[in-house]
């Protein structure tokens, strides 16, 4: 990329009516070519950042530049180098995935050659060349966001917002969309800011993480970083012989403090990490105690939000993930 | 078997009627429409009664009132009707259904919450009517037949829309409720007597039963001579003819319960 | 890329939705024909009261189906406009460089249209069924042209109210409100013919009288500025005062930076 194309954003504020600080002081920085994965429940004020940075939503108080441009002052310009998806992929279903193209591209100042040919190259790119034609409103869940995604890189934008672009999504739609934006970033450099409330998109996609609750900025780093904030990794061990609790206890017991386990189970945060595995293996084998299961817990990103706000980011989510 | 049907429907007619007056937005409408044609028509159309030929003792406030009344028992038994249907898109239908499988018991409820609906509404019209200074030269046992005759048409109505919502189960074939009502409505001597009609209008309106209802309404209003036996007979048919017609339909979408 | 080029293209999009959905389209067609028949058959003799300005109902009552589709062009515009902010899609608009007035005079174009394409119609069907134009050929144009302009004039109370509220319900909530104001005005009499003062005041106050009878002039009667002009002035009013509080509105709807 020729220009700067990172995000800044310091002390931003956005209050609503009734007093409401829907964004609380928050500061970041989103370096040209990561992606920034902005994780939170819902109401946390991911939107109303994502709105206050493509320039749809004013800050209150605070600043914040997008490629260089202040998203407050310079809207028009920020709006030239930006791509969004924004949350509900806005679409209308009585156009085809092709009429949308042309319409938006149009607006873009495309000339129609540009637009036939940038439009085929990007449906093409999301999958969706074959249902180009068809009208907006017999497409999956997957596809109106894929094609939201085509959209928002029509007039080939430096910086893409990406609002929870796989919320409702079925496992390969998602994994499909993750592999596009992972593209985006490492082969065009493309800035992406991603809001999400999966852990696994966080965990998976983002080169770094903020977590946002109640408008605020609790913790922030690479994924890595944050799960290794929280400790070590434990182990869950569950003995065939149930009479053999006590003394499985006794064995783990030697390899770190008593960590939280299902009544059947025994578990302990292993002092000195994922390590001590085959040690502990041995140990049983030596003890001849018999294990049915045995299982390595790595601290996900629930735990850390769990840590930083006292509650589960996933509590009451239907679709739980493995965080790990 | 009596006492059970009797039970279900009253309990469909005390459900219509609550959710009714909880909600006064449901009732406005089939207020407002015929009160909106009362004034246009009455207030604005008065000069028509000076139209040569045009003799009707009553005056053309009391005229108009019969077609307006008429609508008002005819649309209160659409917007009842309207509620079957969603029932069926709220999932309520069959609960109902489960908890009472008698036809003829939740039909009865229906056809009684339209005509206390009716009622309702007819009242308030009447008084706004009587306000505003309309001649009734009628005696009371006229205005009953009134009443009874305009009744017969809310039953029509409300077993026409239960039909169609027991055949489609849904809210969106709303206009597909109203329009043949309207239409039937209109297709009718509704500003001047059938005798001042002229063209395909008046062929229409030769054979539509409407015409008959209205204009034994007309007579009763201003104690005119007409053929009120006539426009009972047809009323009474109308409603026979649309209580088969819902039946039908009942055991047609509910086959294994009814 | 010029407002202009930007303009059509929102317009387009306007349009093509709204003609790929039936139901905006057959009401605005169906409804004021059937009501043009019903009220000519039926108040066909009204024109033997003396003083009557013509022989023929239709030619008097042709002009209602006109105003009629404004009616309708100002709810589909209202609609489509607001669920367009429903669904984000303004928003979508928006991050583009298109201008705000721009993004809200295209939105209302496929509202705009049925109108446009329901006058012609209606014109057809009146000289089909023996409408006479007194102000011939020149006088039928102009009152296309005049129909046009009202439904865009309507368009914009549409539009206000969706930015206004943004929920297509409440839009279509105004439309028995709107029907009213059009039983409230010369619809069906002239305004000498209505006998009972305090309707022929409300007459009076109704803008719709003056657009019915600006349009009915070139119909029955022959040129007359004194009926033409305060229709166009209307018109004009409504256009100005909507389109402005619209897009007041609208800064307030997308306060885009």
């Amino acid at each position: 990329m020729a220009r700067d194309n990172g995000i800044e954003v310091e002390g931003i504020v956005r209050l609503f009516g009734g007093g409401i600080r829907a964004v609380d002081g928050v500061d970041l920085s989103v370096a040209p070519g990561e992606i920034y994965g902005f994780l939170g429940p819902n109401g946390a004020g991911k939107s109303t950042m994502v709105l206050m940075l493509v320039t749809l939503l004013p800050p209150t108080e605070g600043r914040a530049t997008v490629a260089g441009f202040d998203v407050a002052k310079q809207g028009p310009q920020v709006r030239t180098v930006i791509g969004a998806a924004l949350q509900e992929a806005a679409l209308d279903s009585f156009l085809t995935g092709n009429e949308h193209m042309d319409l938006q591209g149009g607006l873009h100042g495309l000339s129609r050659n540009e637009r036939r040919t940038r439009g085929a190259e990007l449906l093409e790119r999301v999958g969706l060349s074959d249902a180009a034609g068809r009208k907006v409103g017999g497409y999956s869940g997957g596809m109106k966001r894929r094609l939201d995604l085509a959209l928002a890189l029509l007039h080939r934008p430096s910086v893409l917002f990406l609002d929870e672009p796989t919320t409702g999504l079925d496992p390969q739609s998602r994994s499909a969309l993750w592999a596009e934006v992972e593209r985006l970033s490492r082969e065009d450099g493309v800035t992406v800011f991603l809001t999400t409330q999966y852990l696994e998109e966080a965990d998976v996609l983002a080169d770094r993480v903020g977590i946002i609750d109640h408008g605020k900025l609790v913790a922030e780093g690479t994924p890595t970083e944050l799960k290794a904030g929280i400790g070590q990794v434990s182990l869950e061990a569950t003995p065939v012989n149930p009479n053999d609790r006590e003394r499985l206890a006794a064995t783990l017991a030697r390899f770190g403090e008593p960590a939280a386990a299902s009544p059947k189970s025994v578990a302990v945060r292993l002092a000195a990490g994922a390590a001590q595995l085959a040690d502990v293996v041995r140990a049983l084998d030596a003890d001849s105690i018999e294990v049915a299961d045995l299982q390595l817990h790595q601290p996900s990103l629930d735990d850390v939000f769990l840590q930083q706000t006292g509650r589960s980011l996933e509590g009451e989510e239907v679709d739980k993930e493995p965080a790990s | 078997m009596i006492s059970s049907t009797l039970s279900v429907s009253l309990a469909v007619l005390r459900r219509v009627m609550i959710q009714t007056i909880k909600n006064p937005a449901i009732i406005i409408p089939s207020l407002a429409f015929p009160l909106v044609f009362l004034v246009a028509f009455a207030g604005g159309l008065s000069i028509v009664a000076d139209v040569p030929g045009f003799s009707f003792k009553g005056g053309y406030t009391a005229f108009q009132f019969v077609f307006v009344f008429t609508q008002t028992a005819a649309f209160g038994g659409i917007f009842t009707g309207y509620r079957i249907a969603e029932d069926y898109e709220s999932g309520f239908a069959r609960r109902l259904l489960i908890a009472a499988p008698h036809s003829a018991g939740i039909l009865l409820g229906f056809v009684l919450a339209g005509l206390a609906r009716f009622f309702l509404t007819g009242l308030i019209l009447w008084g706004i009517a009587l306000v505003a200074g309309m001649n009734v030269l009628g005696s009371p046992l006229e205005i009953l037949a009134m009443w009874l005759l305009a009744a017969n048409v809310s039953i029509a109505s409300t077993l026409w829309v239960a039909g169609l919502a027991f055949r489609f189960q849904s809210v969106d074939i709303g206009s597909f409720m109203q329009m043949p009502v309207f239409i039937l409505l209109f297709l009718a001597p509704v500003y001047v007597p059938l005798a001042l009609l002229t063209g395909w209008l008046k062929l229409a309106a030769t054979y539509n039963p409407v015409t008959a209802i209205l204009a034994a309404n007309r007579g009763f209003i201003s104690g005119e001579e007409s053929k009120a036996l006539l426009a009972f007979g047809l009323a009474v048919g109308l409603a026979a003819l649309m209580a088969l017609w819902a039946v039908r339909q009942f055991h047609r979408a509910h086959r294994s319960v009814a | 890329m010029s407002s202009t080029s930007q303009l059509a293209l929102i317009a387009r999009r306007s349009v093509s939705r709204t003609f790929r959905q039936p139901v905006l389209v057959v009401p605005v067609i169906a409804f004021p024909l059937i009501l043009l028949a019903v009220n000519a058959a039926g108040l066909s003799s009204v024109t033997e009261l003396p003083g009557f300005p013509t022989k023929s109902y239709i030619n008097f009552a042709i002009v209602v189906c006109f105003v009629q589709g404004a009616l309708f062009a100002a709810i589909s515009a209202g609609t489509e406009l607001a669920s367009d902010i429903q669904t984000g899609f303004t928003d979508r608009l928006a991050l583009t460089p298109a201008k705000r007035w721009v993004v809200l005079a295209g939105a209302t174009a496929g509202g705009a249209s049925i109108a446009v394409f329901g006058s012609v119609i209606y014109l057809v069907v009146g000289l089909i069924f023996g409408v006479e134009i007194d102000t011939g050929v020149v006088g039928a144009l102009v009152l296309l042209a005049l129909a046009i302009y009202t439904a865009i004039a309507f368009a914009g109370i549409g539009a206000w109210l969706a930015v206004a509220t943004g929920s297509p319900q409440a839009v279509q909530g105004m439309f028995p409100l709107l029907f009213v104001l059009l039983f409230l005005s010369t619809m069906s009499l002239p305004l000498d013919f209505i006998q009972k003062e305090w309707f022929a005041t409300i007459v009076e106050w109704n803008p719709l009288t003056y657009l019915i009878d600006g349009m009915r002039g070139l119909v029955i009667g022959g040129w007359d500025a004194s009926t033409l002009l305060p229709a166009i002035a209307v018109a004009t009013g409504i256009m100005v005062i909507t389109f402005t509080g619209a897009s007041r509105s609208l800064r307030k709807r997308v306060q885009r930076t």
